[in-house]
């Protein structure tokens, strides 16, 4: 009995893995069946949590951060208020799909046959050795000296927009005679 | 955890045809811009897959400027949508034919 809990722990990683994965495909695919936008966004939040599990078990903690901080933080929390603020009794809650649903089916199986297809032509292969885990100081300091300029470019995104975002509105507020 | 990259990889093209198959079939357009973010989150799975794989921080800086993008790009879409519903007072895709040939 022993024995079995040992190796259970010992295999606690891989056991946390295959939960996680397991979520976050049964959230993905319930965000696809799900008929009020509410719970869509919540089969996304889930999702998206145990996405973040599954980049702590890699050992990429910043990004696992990153992705509860801002996925789930502040991209999701905006999703929501835009759900509250809109009608919850509309036609395309009543009926969920579109016209296109059986292409879209027909077109998903293809598109997933062809990318299963091209990911076993070219399995990848094994890690040469174990790595030592990508740490906070490999990656701060990759970020900050090689790709300072991207990071930099990201600032001239967000001020984009930014400006867009006054330009919607502005655009709006015109309208009605402002 | 060298052994499990093919399951990591499998899962995140499941997520991202996942999230297509939502972008063209579902009606809301809420829910198709989460379908999208969805689309996001597979790619940026497969990226941290390969960074964890290889050992380098490429993979990590390229998520991590995804997450730049995914959130201006939510914040311009929403409006954008509130804006959609304002004019036609439905968040019905199919009531969006006026630039139909």
């Amino acid at each position: 009995m022993t024995g079995t809990i040992d190796t259970l722990l010992q295999n606690l990683d891989t056991l946390l893995l295959y939960v996680l994965a397991a979520g976050a495909l049964v959230g993905a695919i319930l965000m696809l069946v799900l008929r009020q936008p509410m719970r869509v966004a919540t089969a996304l939040i889930a999702t998206m949590v145990c996405l973040g599990g599954i980049y702590g078990l890699l050992g990429v903690h910043l990004i696992a951060v990153f992705q509860v901080l801002i996925y789930v933080g502040a991209v999701m929390v905006f999703m929501v208020y835009a759900i509250m603020l809109l009608d919850a009794r509309d036609p395309s809650v009543r009926s969920r799909f579109s016209g296109l649903l059986v292409p879209g089916i027909v077109a998903f199986a293809l598109f997933l046959g062809a990318l299963v297809y091209g990911l076993w032509q070219s399995v990848p292969a094994a890690a040469s050795g174990p790595h030592a885990g990508l740490t906070l100081k490999a990656f701060a300091a990759a970020f900050l000296s090689e790709y300072w300029l991207h990071f930099e470019l990201t600032s001239v995104l967000l001020v984009a927009a930014v400006v867009a975002a006054l330009a919607v509105i502005k655009v709006h507020r015109t309208d009605h005679g402002g | 955890m060298a052994d499990k990259v093919p399951l990591l990889l499998s899962l995140a093209v499941a997520i991202f045809a996942l999230g297509l198959l939502g972008v063209v079939v579902r009606r809301n357009v809420l829910v198709m811009l989460m379908c999208m973010e969805l689309m996001l989150n597979g790619v940026n799975l497969s990226l941290v897959t390969f960074a964890h794989q290889t050992g380098t921080a490429v993979g990590a800086v390229l998520v991590f400027l995804i997450f730049v993008v995914a959130a201006a790009e939510i914040a311009i879409a929403i409006p954008i949508v509130l804006l959609l519903v304002r004019s036609k007072r439905t968040l019905d895709l199919d009531a969006y034919t006026d630039l139909k040939g």
